[in-house]
């Protein structure tokens, strides 16, 4: 599903703020893999998501989304194949238009967009069916604009965006991170849900251990722009978070008590 | 009395120049508040229309294609603009400013080398000039405008409400999302300045038309002009025009009270050579208040936000 092969990136080449973030990173995901992503702080996470989404070019290295180079494709021009949601709930929605325009926009994505109407009758009534779904009350506020939505309103309508039409591949940047606890815990929910009834190939960053540990089939530690460590099936479903630190102490050596603490 | 009745005298061709000047400032409403992006080419592709339009028109082309063709010269200089912003990586103000400049020689060119062209109503078929505003006739500008600016409310309208429309606002609002949902920004970014400056355009050659000549200086403030109107209609019209026609029509019509009043502080004995310092001055004014609310507005909630966060999600 998604292949990244050898990929290098440093960020500022060549100056005193020189950080080198992805390091020979490989990765390959099989197809319905859900994957959850941790790792300390530059530890190279969002650079990886940034880096199969095509917010920047590599220096080195191939990805593949599947089977498709698209190593040198332009950040729009992936989007066909990809479903982002930020972790910044400003990042993933337009404030200044309506609801039903957000996912009318997300839904001709990938699609040449021309000089028909951009949105049909037909479309506003599938909209209201897949709001309600969200248990938010957003349809019945379909032509407000989402400038007005909370965090929260705004990360699950991310979602729904982001899912609307089926992308091969979903990546979600701590997109809990600036929520609430309470919040948090719902648009979780929605993106497992989401996730399982598209049968979707999805990456997911988080700072929290127990998510980590719960959501997904797959997880993956990284550590200076590496992959450390790789834990899927049934010894995913049987880790703890001691285990998860422990083994970090193990791969990672002399960095364990600062990363200790930032991952617990 | 005498104050009324000159001021009535002139009121027909405050509106005319507002109506030229709406259609501009409609330009200038694209760029700054759809695309986001503060476009100085308006004041060189102002008179790039008028030039280009007067010359065509003195050449024995057909009026209405002389404002096609300005139309299009305008769509020119904001494709300039738009490769030196997207494809140079020159911030937007800067790549308008260069191209406002370069302007400078071209409509110079476009001019025959002459600072000023003159397009005679008596010798050529115009499609209106300010000799008829007053007259009860057919001639009279008023009624061509009138149309022109509901034809270009209509066809916004009709754009920026389908798919390319839509994604061009998208990219104003949020270039972040657009991108992520598949929006060639960067293309949009140049579709929409070649667009506001045709219009801007379009208004240089009525404008050139209108006063029977066309003048290297017409540009000069254009972009401060655009912005007080676009400013004045939001402000007087921004709470009861929320539909995005009718958002437009606040815009046009800001620009004919902005004569209107401009016609009145004139009558009141303001100097004509301070007439721009006056001009920058309100537009600044206008550009702060919105800011200094903010501020303060800030300064109250803060102790009631604090306990409130967001958890109705």
């Amino acid at each position: 599903m998604l292949e990244l092969n050898h990929v290098y990136k440093t960020f500022n080449p060549g100056t005193i703020n020189a950080k080198t973030a992805l390091q020979d990173l490989c990765l390959t995901l099989n197809d319905g893999d859900f994957v959850t992503v941790i790792g300390g702080n530059g530890a190279g996470k969002s650079t990886m998501l940034n880096a199969v989404a095509g917010t920047f070019a590599v220096d080195a290295g191939t990805i593949a989304i599947d089977g498709k180079d698209v190593t040198h494709l332009p950040e729009h021009k992936r989007a066909q194949f990809i479903g982002r949601v930020f972790q910044d709930p400003m990042m993933g929605t337009a404030p200044t238009m309506q609801i039903e325009e957000n996912l009318a926009l997300a839904a001709r994505r990938g699609k040449r967009r021309g000089l028909a109407w951009g949105i049909t009758r037909a479309e506003r009534e599938e909209y209201r069916e897949k709001l309600k779904t969200l248990g938010l009350g957003l349809e019945d506020r379909m032509t407000s604009k989402v400038g007005l939505l909370s965090g929260g309103q705004r990360q699950a309508l991310t979602l729904l965006m982001a899912s609307l039409r089926r992308p091969e591949l979903l990546l979600l940047d701590e997109h809990t991170a600036a929520l609430d606890p309470a919040t948090a815990a719902k648009v979780l929910e929605l993106s497992d849900r989401i996730v399982a009834e598209n049968h979707l190939t999805a990456m997911m960053i988080t700072h929290n251990m127990r998510d980590a540990i719960i959501h997904g089939n797959r997880l993956i530690m990284m550590n200076a722009g590496k992959i450390i460590l790789d834990i899927s099936g049934e010894e995913k479903k049987q880790l703890t978070k001691e285990d998860l630190l422990a083994r970090f102490a193990a791969v990672a050596g002399q960095q364990e008590e600062t990363d200790s603490v930032l991952l617990s | 009395m005498s104050f009324l009745t000159s001021l009535m005298n002139a009121l027909p061709g405050a509106v005319a120049q507002g109506l030229v000047w709406g259609i501009m400032a409609i330009g200038v409403y694209i760029t700054y508040r759809i695309l986001d992006v503060a476009d100085l080419t308006v004041d060189g592709s102002l008179a790039t229309g008028g030039a280009a339009c007067v010359m065509l028109i003195r050449a024995g082309v057909n009026p209405w294609l002389a404002v096609l063709a300005a139309m299009a010269a305008g769509m020119l200089a904001g494709l300039v603009t738009g490769l030196f912003h997207t494809r140079c990586g020159i911030p937007a103000i800067l790549a308008g400013i260069l191209t406002q400049l370069s302007l400078y020689s071209i409509n110079l060119r476009i001019m025959d080398s002459k600072a000023n062209q003159a397009v005679s109503v008596d010798k050529y078929d115009l499609l209106l000039s300010q000799r008829y505003v007053r007259t009860m006739s057919l001639d009279n500008p008023l009624p061509l405008l009138l149309v022109v600016t509901v034809v270009v409310i209509g066809i916004l309208y009709w754009f920026f409400g389908t798919e390319k429309g839509s994604s061009i606002r998208a990219t104003g609002a949020n270039p972040h999302m657009a991108r992520a949902q598949g929006i060639d920004t960067n293309a949009n970014i140049v579709l929409g300045l070649m667009l506001s400056n045709g219009l801007v355009a379009l208004s240089g050659a009525l404008l050139s038309q209108y006063q029977g000549s066309s003048d290297i200086n017409m540009g000069r403030g254009a972009i401060v002009i655009g912005l007080a109107a676009v400013i004045i209609g939001e402000v007087i019209f921004g709470k009861i025009f929320r539909n995005f026609a009718l958002t437009l029509l606040a815009v046009a019509i800001g620009a004919v009270i902005y004569y209107i009043v401009l016609q009145i502080v004139l009558q009141l004995g303001l100097n004509t050579n301070d007439l721009k310092l006056v001009t920058a001055l309100i537009v600044a004014v206008f550009l702060a208040i919105p800011y200094w609310k903010g501020k303060m507005f800030r300064q109250k909630i803060q102790p009631q936000s604090a306990k409130g966060g967001n958890g109705n999600a």
